[in-house]
């Protein structure tokens, strides 16, 4: 699975993506963040909000529900500033 | 249309482009945002726009489309620009072109409206007292949800 991050999640992290290989008990988009929560350090603090983290999979909105697998592209940003 | 762009535009030129286009128009609305200064008292500060390629686009095409499908527009045009902007640079121009004025007016505020919540973007400010992401506003929520159908 290709991961993205943007904005203020991307800063922690201090990646801007990363390619991972999801673990087989791992099926949806709040499955994925909880699995990268796990991971600690950076991933913990900059996903520790939940209503702060947004998540796009294949470069269309989605929710905790979404499914995921390891042919999406899946971003984690925070709610969105421009205009 | 939409564009995304690291350059500045021509608000004139753009608004020329789409009247020019069409000769059924009556009205033609227009918004353009730009960078507050955030450190006052003429001291130096920066916006920094980040965005997601392909995404941004995609986004920004939809709006257009659910805009065209709500109004009878002769011509639409969305430019949002990224990268490093300064006090007093466009960051983005909407504009709607009609026959008729409420027409132009009201796709024009929902486009920036829905834009504003919807487009993969995010401002980062820098001033001399620091630097941060700018936070999302619950005021930007409500303007884009009086435009949601029940």
């Amino acid at each position: 699975m290709r991961l993205l991050y943007f904005a203020s999640v991307r800063q922690t992290i201090g990646l801007a993506g990363e390619e991972i290989t999801l673990p087989g008990d791992v099926v949806d988009a709040g499955g994925l963040v909880d699995w990268l929560k796990r991971r600690g350090g950076v991933y913990a603090e900059a996903l520790a909000q939940p209503g702060h983290v947004r998540v796009a999979v294949n470069q269309a909105y989605g929710h905790a529900g979404t499914p995921v697998t390891d042919d999406d592209e899946v971003a984690l940003f925070p709610p969105v500033t421009g205009g | 249309m939409i564009r995304v762009q690291a350059e500045d535009f021509d608000i004139a030129a753009e608004m020329e482009a789409i009247a020019s286009n069409s000769t059924s128009l009556g009205a033609i609305a227009s918004f353009v945002g730009v960078v507050r200064d955030m450190a006052g008292g003429g001291r130096p500060s920066s916006m920094t726009l980040e965005h997601y390629p392909g995404m941004t686009e995609g986004m920004l095409r939809e709006i257009d489309e659910e805009a065209c499908r709500r109004w009878p527009l002769e011509a639409s045009l969305i430019i949002h620009r990224y990268g490093r902007l300064e006090p007093g640079d466009r960051i983005v121009l909407v504009v709607t072109a009609s026959a008729h004025r409420h027409a132009a007016l009201e796709a024009c505020a929902f486009l920036i409206d829905w834009l504003k919540t919807k487009a993969p973007f995010w401002k980062f400010e820098e001033t001399p007292d620091g630097s941060r992401w700018v936070e999302a506003r619950a005021l930007d929520d409500d303007a884009a949800a009086r435009w949601e159908k029940e």
